[in-house]
């Protein structure tokens, strides 16, 4: 039995504000006390490695129309890739901060998808406001990395990519197959 | 002057920078809850998002697995036990040991 679309983003919302939360302490704490013990530094890339490899299921379940499929299969593909280089930058492998580039392009294309698979316009329905401000959202916060590759050593784009994961998650829980765009107020869509 | 004076001034110096900052665990140990509370507070502000509190609407398995408000409760309580007591005392065991030099 195939979970329905809402399902699967609440999932991802759960995913996203663990991460959020992660990233937060990381902050918090920094990077130097956070990464003292091995699973915690890894989780982050790990659970990105991993969520890559429950897009792909997603890809190939969610088969509403080819673009529905590319879109999925080419955000895997995104997170994927920033996941094995998030990973290669906690194991020491990659030094340079350029490589925040990667998760910036990953940002950038996933927004991107999100925008073009959605073939509604922004007042049609819910999910479809939905995909519109999350596209347009990733494809601005994509700014944060790379502002991290430019400048490593501010703290307002680790802040910023923390916070990310949060605007994301709240973003994904609001998510219903159909619903009004505002719930009980009724505006926007319906169907 | 005495030389164990002189000495140990940098290092009084460089655990200011650890000291002057006691909201850190506080703040590690406050993002759980508060996502918790965020949980709850969604969960009462729309409790129809909770399908166990309305079996009469019926649902699927995955209804009854994944709804909104306890999946961010889940998250909350997840963090507050498995990570945050592990970054809190690491916090402490730095500030023990010292700056890194």
């Amino acid at each position: 039995m195939v979970p329905r679309a809402e399902t699967a983003h609440w999932l991802a919302a759960s995913v996203a504000l663990f991460v959020g939360l992660l990233l937060i302490s990381e902050l918090i704490v920094g990077r130097e006390v956070f990464q003292r013990r091995a699973w915690r530094a890894y989780l982050f890339p790990s659970l990105v490695v991993v969520s890559s490899a429950f897009l792909w299921l997603i890809a190939i379940f969610s088969t509403f129309s080819t673009m529905h499929l590319l879109a999925h299969a080419v955000w895997a593909q995104a997170a994927l890739v920033a996941g094995a280089v998030e990973l290669a930058v906690v194991r020491g492998k990659l030094r340079h901060p350029s490589w925040s580039l990667v998760p910036a392009f990953a940002l950038l294309v996933s927004g991107i998808a999100f925008l073009v698979h959605e073939q509604n316009a922004w007042l049609y329905s819910r999910s479809a406001f939905l995909h519109h401000a999350i596209g347009w959202m990733l494809v601005i916060v994509a700014l944060f990395p790379l502002g991290r590759a430019i400048q490593p050593s501010r703290t307002v784009w680790r802040m910023g990519y923390a916070l990310t994961f949060v605007l994301l998650a709240v973003l994904l829980y609001a998510d219903r197959d159909a619903a009004p765009i505002f719930g009980r107020f009724g505006i926007g869509g319906g169907q | 002057m005495n030389s164990d004076i002189a000495t140990s001034i940098p290092r009084e110096r460089e655990q200011e920078g650890v000291e002057r900052r006691p909201w850190r665990p506080f703040a590690v140990q406050l993002l759980g809850p508060l996502t918790i509370l965020a949980g709850l507070v969604w969960g009462v502000a729309q409790p129809y998002r909770i399908l166990i509190l309305d079996r009469d609407r019926g649902g699927d398995l995955y209804d009854y697995v994944f709804q909104g408000p306890l999946l961010v409760i889940l998250v909350g309580l997840v963090f507050t036990v498995l990570v945050a007591p592990g970054l809190v005392s690491d916090l402490a065991a730095a500030k023990d040991d010292g700056p890194p030099s």
